[in-house]
């Protein structure tokens, strides 16, 4: 195990790039530190699967370096790197047992069968395989073809890092949630470094201690869940994260003041900057139906099991609030209030409010 | 109006579908919800014509079309793999079915014009499909689909292949786009949030049967039996086994009260059922029912926390707003709301409820 650097990382497809926009990646500096989850989220087309086959080695970047530990393996083919990846579809041998699956990488870097066998069946254990293990592959559910591909990625302790890319995308929602929730028990029980690739921010955030928002090649926001959710550096990852995502209204700026239609808003903090496109984020979690605040008229109502959550016209921008209590009638007047300590001011998308309270 | 009228299906004498009866009606969505493999593509195939019933019939508008070809029905078919004709432009590709149908020219240029706005194509009409995003192909494939003004529209998981957040995008207009026409909508979808976020009305679908049909939240609020609940809950609802005395419930060495649908019930085991988000880490209500446990897997969204926790033998999952700090291994306290528990019977029929909505 160790350390994986990112450094100075640029990468294009092209043979002569020039523009930035020539390159699927534009900057990368990351660091992974030994034994964290990591998740790589965003779009289709960012970057976060040139980014992956940047580090198991299948693409060589343009520039900048890959630092496993101290070592430099940018130039490393990718079957010297020591590390596993799991893919979207499972990559099992179908004509091979539950227990020569697991075994397999092993085996292949020719481990004694007593130490093969004590793994294996730890891993078994843990993906609650062991009454399987000498079951054929190919007569297995797939989301248990998908455990086997798992726990071939988890089988070896030497690896630097292990890889996920996609890995649930195929499964069915239940199982989806006992997956991921089975992965998130071995990554607390292995500790190994984990990188998870995924356009979804449910799976993202629920595996990751660390996510590392993408958009177009770059980095827009890394940090915790709960980072990512009250504070989002950037309007793309306010609005990419969270179902439905932060409301973004524009908004004029007036001595000091956000002013949202005519409606003076309270901010979280002082504003930082005042030249640009001026825009106040809230998530629909802290958006309220009150007696007071900005009058609007109730355009949608989904009922969602869990939440109901109410489009609101102020004009004609909506504002999306998640409420509990009692549901307003489609049609109907309401008054929104915004959180003042979780209403936060950007200026051409990046975060512009002093933090509530530093 | 489309029916299915005791409708089988077997093949090579294994029933993919057992006997079925629906009325599906225009003017909102009729979502099939079920796992992978549940039997709603197949029951598209036998409601569109692209399959022949084993036994039964299939009525459309009051005539009995078994056995008619989908080119006489006037249906549309959306499939999970958007599928455009790569050397058309977008205008042609929408153009195309109207064509076919010999359309005069002057209409299909309305109708083509008129689904493209609808679908937001409108700047793209001159492009070819592989010069468009995804969202943008499978849009394209969907004004393909309403340009016909066909009789019934077809949707199999038109989603799936998507990014989450488009996703959530085209779920918002797809009500809007095709839910005022004439037209009967089936939606196939393995998601529980897309169905409750499309509305209408859900048959849940599982092994080949349809075990509840009926207005979307109102099944999501009350699953005829366990198996209904099951396939439409996101998170998976917990269940554990239970006892009946008297006007209480036992859960090991914990009590509640049965509540009137309850005590009416014969004392024995029964299975009780609760959605994960009125398992709370505060108490809520007066009534809650405390139960120590002990935190396995933690999971956090950023907006939700899930903790799985053990109580003896029984595992529990929690959800809940906001973001706690639990540590896996601790000792913690959770509360249930008995008032929106669901009773099963040893059958898994349901026989009861807390009283609650769920």
């Amino acid at each position: 195990m160790a350390r994986v650097t990112l450094d100075k990382l640029r990468h294009s497809y092209l043979e002569a790039p020039a523009a930035a926009e020539d390159f699927a990646i534009k900057e990368v500096n990351l660091s992974f530190d030994d034994g964290g989850a990591y998740a790589l989220l965003g779009p289709s087309g960012c970057g976060k699967s040139t980014l992956l086959n940047i580090i198991s080695g299948l693409v060589t970047p343009t520039e900048g370096r890959i630092l496993f530990g101290d070592d430099d393996v940018t130039g490393m083919p990718p079957d010297q790197r020591n590390i596993a990846q799991v893919f979207q579809f499972p990559v099992i041998y179908d004509t091979m047992t539950v227990y020569d699956n697991l075994a397999f990488p092993l085996r292949n870097r020719k481990m004694e069968e007593s130490r093969v066998d004590v793994r294996v069946r730890d891993i078994a254990a843990m993906l609650e395989l062991e009454d399987r293990l000498q079951t054929r592959a190919s007569n297995l559910t797939p989301d248990n073809k998908q455990k086997i591909s798992m726990g071939r990625g988890l089988v070896r302790d030497d690896v630097n890092v292990i890889m996920f890319d996609e890995p649930l995308t195929v499964i069915d929602p239940e199982l989806k949630w006992k997956l991921r929730s089975k992965l998130k028990e071995l990554h607390q029980r292995i500790e190994a470094t984990m990188v998870y690739v995924t356009h979804d921010q449910t799976e993202a955030l629920t595996f990751a201690d660390q996510v590392i928002v993408m958009e177009e090649g770059e980095v827009v926001q890394m940090g915790t869940p709960v980072e990512l959710f009250e504070r989002p550096r950037h309007t793309f990852v306010g609005h990419f994260i969270g179902s439905p995502g932060m409301n973004i209204l524009p908004c004029e700026l007036k001595g000091g003041v956000a002013s949202f239609q005519g409606h003076d808003v309270a901010l979280e903090g002082d504003i930082t900057v005042t030249k640009g496109h001026a825009e106040i984020g809230v998530r629909p979690e802290f958006v309220s139906l009150s007696r007071s605040g900005i009058p609007a008229t109730v355009r949608k109502v989904a009922d969602v099991g869990r939440r109901t959550v109410v489009e609101a016209m102020v004009a004609d921008v909506p504002v999306n609030a998640i409420i509990e209590g009692d549901i307003p009638e489609v049609g109907s007047q309401v008054k929104l209030a915004f959180e003042p300590a979780k209403t936060r001011l950007y200026v051409d998308g990046w975060i512009a409010t002093k933090e509530n309270g530093r | 109006m489309l029916e299915l009228r005791h409708v089988t299906k077997s093949v090579g004498g294994e029933a993919h579908i057992h006997e079925t009866s629906l009325q599906l009606e225009p003017g909102h969505f009729n979502i099939l919800l079920g796992a992978t493999n549940a039997g709603k593509s197949t029951l598209i195939k036998l409601l569109a014509g692209l399959e022949k019933p084993t036994s039964g019939e299939v009525w459309a508008d009051g005539a009995n079309v078994t056995g008619v070809s989908p080119q006489k029905r006037g249906i549309a078919l959306v499939h999970q793999f958007f599928i455009n004709y790569p050397h058309l432009t977008v205008y042609e590709n929408i153009a195309s079915p109207l064509r076919v149908a010999g359309v005069d020219r002057q209409d299909i240029d309305r109708r083509v014009r008129d689904a493209a706005e609808v679908l937001q194509l409108g700047p793209m009409l001159h492009r070819r499909p592989q010069e468009l995003s995804g969202g943008q192909q499978q849009r394209t494939a969907l004004a393909r689909a309403i340009v016909k003004e066909s009789k019934a529209i077809f949707l199999d998981e038109p989603l799936a292949n998507l990014d989450y957040k488009l996703r959530e995008e085209l779920r918002e207009q797809l009500p809007e786009i095709l839910g005022e026409r004439g037209t009967v909508v089936v939606y196939a979808t393995s998601e529980p949030t897309e169905a409750l976020l499309l509305g209408g009305k859900t048959a849940l679908v599982h092994e080949g049967r349809v075990t509840q049909f009926g207005v979307t939240p109102d099944i999501y609020r009350t699953p005829v039996d366990l198996v209904s609940a099951r396939v439409f809950s996101d998170p998976p609802m917990n269940q554990a086994a239970v006892e009946k005395r008297g006007d209480k419930i036992v859960f090991g060495d914990l009590a509640w009260p049965a509540g009137s649908g309850m005590a009416a019930m014969p004392d024995g085991p029964f299975t009780v059922g609760i959605r994960p988000h009125f398992i709370t880490p505060h108490k809520r209500g007066k009534g809650a029912v405390k139960l120590s446990g002990r935190v396995e897997i933690t999971e956090l969204s950023g907006s939700e926390s899930v903790a799985h926790f053990s109580v003896s033998e029984t595992v529990w999952v929690s959800l809940s707003a906001g973001a706690h700090p639990f540590r896996v291994g601790e000792a913690h306290d959770f509360f249930l709301d008995p008032t929106h528990c669901y009773y099963f019977d040893l059958s898994g029929q349901l026989v009861a409820t807390g009283g609650g909505h769920g």
